[in-house]
């Protein structure tokens, strides 16, 4: 009970510190909308292609996209971490009698809210350009992205805590996000990628993630690509948010 | 000086803590580095208690163990009351914990915060909004309340930090620094928060590497220095087990023949050695004030006209050379 309230305490501060940032939140909700404009147009003539799914451009790009939001936006959550455990804030929050788990839960469920506003944007953007949505595919896209940055979130805060130093941080997420992101076939479907290209991206979850995405903004929520996604992305979030959190627990210096 | 008698408090049944044998090491890259090594430690209930010692003496360490920040890696403590190994959360709900860097976020505003604080401490929506206006007026800063704290000044930031460790009204109040990096004059308006705690009833246990502030502020104080205690007692104890107090006697001509008389008196500790031409004689006693009248009468015997007197503490710095070694005001330059 008090993990729940406490949660929700810790949530309220930091979306309404999300809210209230004007900079923050343009950047937020123009960036998604901003990679759409620029980078859906491209696509449309690789569509035809050999090897490209199929389901039209913005159907195969827009779960990508998603992902790649997913990726990118909830990872820079170590920073503010960073800059908060350096200056005290965590130290003063970790004095109090709340629960431990709550005050990292509750930061990573407002990134798990932020990731959901900019999704809806995308999508609401994207249907005009010639995205189509059905039911309940979509609603299952939407659960997926959220458990997307449940994990990415938790792993940006575990680095955070292990790291302590925003420029190693940086340099590592930078190093780090790029591969995953290639290797995810967002960008251009690993199907046209030759066969080792392929064997080290079985090794991606975010590959499941996306291929899943795909398949559910083609409402085929049978399809085995759907459960490889969750069992994949659900079982890594589970285990991050723990790690996360008893790492969270433990001394902060 | 330092004293705000608090006569509506009965004697404490029990320290606000106890501590023995408290240490921690943490691993370096070459082995062990002891941080804090092995202290016992008696703080009383409502009063100021001091840690002076230089930076890394193991202060914030000691400060981070009593408040649950941090597991020792040996001893054991009761802080206000409760185990700190077995019930930290117990612990957590009695005290109060002001760090260093303080710990506001500078992108919120200061009644924000406030209230965030009193949640976290499990205080009811409307009683944290309206802790968080008492404290804000208590504090002097109702006319920022809604300003980012970003915007605020170092000496408001600091109230601000002290009245977010005191949301939960806590028995015991951990302050790490408290005027480290202030200006003189909200030093002083400081001092006189921690004072007004005091008479509360509040028991305060503060880091300092200011002796005057340990001097001014505290109702007895630990030196420690790399990881250990040294000594400890009310600033006046301290001073005085250092060579008690200092009487400066202008004698002119005569400063010889005064030694003469007044080394042999018993109340004369000590005297510094005579130099040519010296107008003055420094003598050491236990008591200064008791000891002026006796060494008027030995001069005035011995037909020594006595000019000019004058009586000075040995300071806090001296104890600190005296145990270590090595001077506080040194190490904080």
């Amino acid at each position: 009970m008090t993990l729940i309230v406490d949660t929700w305490t810790v949530f309220r501060r930091y979306f309404a510190k999300s809210v209230s940032s004007i900079p923050y939140m343009g950047v937020s909700l123009a960036q998604p909308v901003l990679y759409l404009v620029l980078f859906a147009p491209l696509l449309k003539s690789v569509s035809s292609v050999p090897g490209f799914p199929g389901g039209g451009a913005y159907n195969v790009f827009v779960p990508g996209l998603l992902v790649q939001l997913g990726l990118f936006s909830a990872t820079s959550g170590g920073w503010s971490l960073i800059a908060e455990v350096k200056a005290g804030v965590i130290e003063r929050m970790r004095v109090t009698p709340s629960s431990r788990v709550a005050l990292l839960l509750g930061r990573t469920l407002r990134d798990v809210a932020m990731l959901i506003v900019q999704a809806g944007l995308i999508v609401g953007a994207a249907v005009p350009l010639g995205l189509s949505l059905r039911l309940p595919g979509v609603l299952l896209a939407f659960v997926l992205m959220a458990l997307i940055a449940l994990l990415m979130a938790s792993v940006s805060y575990a680095a955070a805590l292990l790291l302590r130093d925003e420029n190693t941080f940086g340099a590592i997420v930078f190093s780090a996000t790029l591969p995953v992101l290639l290797l995810s076939g967002v960008l251009l479907p690993m199907t046209l990628a030759p066969q080792w290209l392929q064997n080290v991206s079985a090794f991606n979850p975010l590959l499941y993630a996306v291929e899943a995405q795909r398949a559910l903004f083609a409402n085929n929520i049978g399809d085995v690509n759907v459960v490889k996604g969750f069992v994949a992305i659900g079982g890594l979030a589970i285990v991050t948010v723990v790690a996360a959190s008893r790492s969270f627990g433990r001394a902060v210096a | 000086m330092c004293y705000i008698p608090h006569m509506d408090h009965t004697p404490a049944p029990r320290p606000a803590i106890r501590a023995i044998g408290l240490r921690r090491t943490f691993k370096a890259r070459h082995g062990e580095v002891e941080a804090v090594a092995g202290i016992d430690l008696t703080v009383n209930q409502a009063e100021i208690f001091g840690f002076l010692g230089p930076n890394g003496a193991g202060k914030t360490t000691t400060l981070r163990m009593l408040s649950t920040l941090l597991p020792p890696t040996g001893g054991e403590a009761l802080v206000a009351g409760y185990d700190l190994r077995r019930a930290p959360q117990r612990v957590r709900e009695h005290i109060g914990y002001v760090g260093q860097a303080g710990g506001t976020d500078h992108s919120v505003t200061g009644r924000a915060e406030l209230v965030f604080q009193g949640r976290l401490y499990h205080l009811p929506a409307r009683t944290a909004r309206r802790r968080a206006d008492e404290l804000l007026e208590t504090f002097d800063l109702q006319g920022i309340a809604d300003r980012n704290i970003g915007t605020y000044s170092g000496g408001q930031r600091r109230r601000l930090d002290i009245a977010l460790g005191l949301v939960h009204r806590p028995d015991l109040l951990f302050l790490d620094e408290p005027t480290t990096g202030l200006d003189p004059q909200s030093r002083a308006r400081m001092w006189d928060e921690v004072r007004s705690l005091h008479v509360a009833g509040t028991t305060v246990f503060l880091t300092t590497h200011y002796l005057e502030e340990a001097d001014a502020l505290c109702d007895r104080l630990a030196i420690i220095d790399r990881g250990r205690i040294v000594a400890g007692g009310t600033p006046d104890e301290l001073k005085r087990a250092i060579a008690g107090d200092v009487i400066v006697l202008g004698v002119d001509g005569q400063a010889s023949a005064a030694l003469d008389v007044l080394s042999a008196q018993p109340f004369i500790r000590d005297h510094d050695p005579l130099t040519p031409d010296a107008s003055s004689i420094r003598v050491y006693v236990d008591h200064g004030e008791s000891s002026m009248p006796a060494i008027f009468r030995v001069l005035e015997a011995g037909g020594i006209v006595l000019k000019t007197v004058a009586m000075s503490r040995p300071s806090l710095d001296d104890v600190f050379l005296r145990e270590t070694g090595r001077s506080l005001r040194e190490e904080a330059a």
